[in-house]
């Protein structure tokens, strides 16, 4: 820790607290653009429901598209939360203390998003409750507990209730700062939300014990839930490329390269519009870039080996298909898009130090790794169910629809409104963990040099 | 039987909460008590409070007991209730309702313990007793719970600390 700010208790609440007691110039500007985007999304949503799916581009044999590959991605995006904030808190990583709080809240707003498109892919959302729950007692009719289907809805539910929670019990402290600097109704909130936080010696026992016990509660949880999305696809035995032993390690750290890039992004966004300079440093962009190295370098492997063993076998269908991924247009110009911005372009850049602590560099890369992401889903997803087959008769080439075009803005325009209102109420960096750091920091004198040291207590 | 009042002294750094704890132990309050409150987490100890117990621990394995249990009869009972033969797989797939009681049985286990969190930290209280809003700027609150008839004692000892303020509630 090279960086630290000698910051007393006050200054780390007016500053954390800029969002919450007063009103950015441009947040009620940005969140009305992005509500008209939404608004634009659930209309568009309406008109697929009153149509019915033939507005999409989706067509046998390609059943399964953008929205199929949109909630992969947002899934993913959902892992470096959990993810981060867990290691980090498990190791007790100085680092973690302004990342934690964003990474959580990423993980449950992008799983809420992801939860929307399974539900409209559907058709006919309002009917999917016959398919996952077994409420239907009167015709004796259950769903199938053998179908991944219905392991999706267990994982995703417990992985966003458990997500959810573990926001909720780290955000309680914040809550009570909130309450002592706020009146009338918002006090009243705070009051409640806190649920009566004073700050006493068991209140912060608890809340360090609960930091490392629900971090490694959540771990499995998180390796669970991109490994069952996974089997959405490997568990189908018809269609190449999907039927893969390596699928769930291989999604899950994919999911942290796209998650933790995300991470990145929403940092950078947070020191730039909240002026967080003091908090969110390039020390945290520096370490966040050598973790995305190593998961990034882990990622490529999986890549590999996935590709060598599909072509390995010399199997003909399997072969058709890696050709269609990366020698047919336009498949081929996407796995190249694919490839450049999820790994060859960024990673190489990552090595350098200083593009490690410049932050509009990680930024942009960040971005380019999630283009890529979403990209590598779409080819998973989508070339497997479109290559020709024995007993299908129709090989439309899949088109997305610029409906489905609209609804995977909207998905993004979505989590950007929920972070905002988010932002609007509640602190984005955790204000305890950062007052915690100041009391735990002292400065040491070694020979000629003056450095700051943590110092941990003994559990 | 005299009602009982909450007394709160506030103290800019911590070495004064500290000795203000020391007074109100030889003066006689009993452990457990009085109590300090503070903004920031600060290492066990540092004022020579009472270190708390507590059974987080057992939370997480009662909610996985029952998130498991639940798991069980969901699987099992739905599908011997709906006994279809899909995908030649028996009616009771083991690996399939392994994947459904792990969820649920963390599902379980995340919420117990988060109930046992706001259990053992004594929450939801909305009572604050007496409290001070600087708490939470980096003061330190020491709060002395007590018969009517000590509160003037608690004052004289929190005062003696070098209380910049006292409230009672």
């Amino acid at each position: 820790m090279q960086q630290r700010r000698i910051l007393d208790e006050v200054t780390i609440n007016r500053e954390l607290l800029r969002g919450n007691l007063a009103t950015p110039k441009w947040w009620l500007p940005t969140v009305l653009g992005l509500l008209v985007v939404v608004i634009f999304g659930f209309t568009l949503m309406g008109i697929m429901f009153n149509r019915g799916l033939g507005v999409t581009g989706l067509s046998r044999p390609v059943y399964w598209g953008l929205f199929i590959t949109t909630f992969v991605f947002w899934v993913g995006i959902s892992h470096a939360g959990i993810m981060i904030s867990a290691i980090l808190r498990l190791t007790q990583a100085e680092w973690r203390r302004p990342v934690t709080r964003a990474a959580e809240l990423l993980t449950v707003f992008s799983l809420l998003t992801a939860l929307f498109f399974p539900l409209i892919h559907a058709g006919r959302p309002w009917r999917i409750f016959y398919w996952i729950t077994p409420f239907d007692f009167a015709r004796g009719i259950f769903p199938n507990a053998r179908s991944p289907l219905i392991w999706d809805p267990f994982a995703i539910g417990t992985y966003l209730t458990g997500s959810t929670l573990f926001l909720y019990v780290a955000l309680l402290p914040d809550l009570g700062v909130l309450r002592d600097r706020t009146t009338g109704w918002k006090h009243s909130f705070y009051t409640v939300a806190s649920l009566g936080w004073r700050g006493n010696p068991r209140q912060w026992r608890l809340q360090t014990v609960a930091g490392i016990l629900l971090s490694a509660l959540m771990l499995p949880i998180f390796v669970s839930v991109h490994s069952i999305v996974s089997w959405d696809f490997a568990v189908t035995p018809s269609v190449e490329g999907w039927h893969s032993t390596i699928f769930a390690p291989y999604f899950v750290i994919g999911a942290v390269h796209s998650g933790v890039s995300a991470v990145v992004t929403m940092m950078a966004l947070m020191r730039w519009l909240w002026g967080w300079d003091n908090y969110i440093r390039p020390e945290h962009f520096d370490a966040l870039a050598r973790l995305l190295i190593v998961v990034a370098l882990g990622w490529m492997g999986f890549t590999f080996a996935e590709l060598i063993f599909g072509v390995y076998s010399l199997e003909a269908p399997e072969r058709a298909l890696r050709e269609m991924q990366m020698f047919t247009w336009p498949w081929n110009l996407l796995f190249i898009i694919f490839f450049l911005t999820a790994f060859a372009i960024p990673v190489p850049l990552w090595f350098f130090k200083r593009v490690r602590n410049n932050i509009a560099l990680m930024f942009w890369t960040s971005i380019l790794v999630n283009i890529g992401m979403w990209l590598e889903r779409f080819l998973i997803i989508v070339p497997g169910l479109s290559r020709k087959q024995p007993f299908v008769f129709t090989w439309d080439t899949y088109q997305v629809s610029p409906l489905e075009w609209g609804l995977l803005l909207w998905s993004f325009a979505w989590v950007l409104m929920l972070m905002l209102l988010f932002s609007k109420f509640f602190p984005l960096i955790p204000l305890f963990e950062t007052k915690e750091s100041q009391v735990f920091t002292t400065d040491v004198t070694i020979g000629r040099v003056t450095i700051p040291a943590v110092v941990r207590e003994l559990d | 039987m005299a009602a009982s009042n909450s007394v709160l002294g506030l103290y800019d750094n911590p070495d004064a909460g500290a000795n203000a704890m020391d007074g109100l132990q030889s003066a006689g309050f009993a452990l457990g008590t009085f109590d300090v409150l503070t903004g920031t987490p600060y290492p066990e100890g540092a004022f020579g409070e009472h270190v708390p117990q507590h059974r987080l621990f057992r939370f997480p394995f009662f909610g996985a007991l029952v998130g498991l249990t639940l798991a069980i009869l969901f699987t099992a009972g739905t599908q011997l209730a709906y006994p279809v033969v899909t995908g030649g797989k028996p009616i009771l797939a083991v690996f399939a309702m392994l994947i459904i009681a792990y969820e649920l049985t963390m599902l379980g286990a995340v919420v117990a313990t988060v109930v046992g969190i706001i259990f053992e930290s004594r929450l939801p209280n909305l009572n604050l007793g007496a409290y001070d809003a600087r708490i939470t700027e980096g003061y330190i609150g020491v709060v002395v719970e007590c018969e009517g008839d000590r509160v003037e004692d608690a004052r004289e000892v929190l005062q003696t600390a070098g209380a910049l303020e006292i409230k009672t509630a």
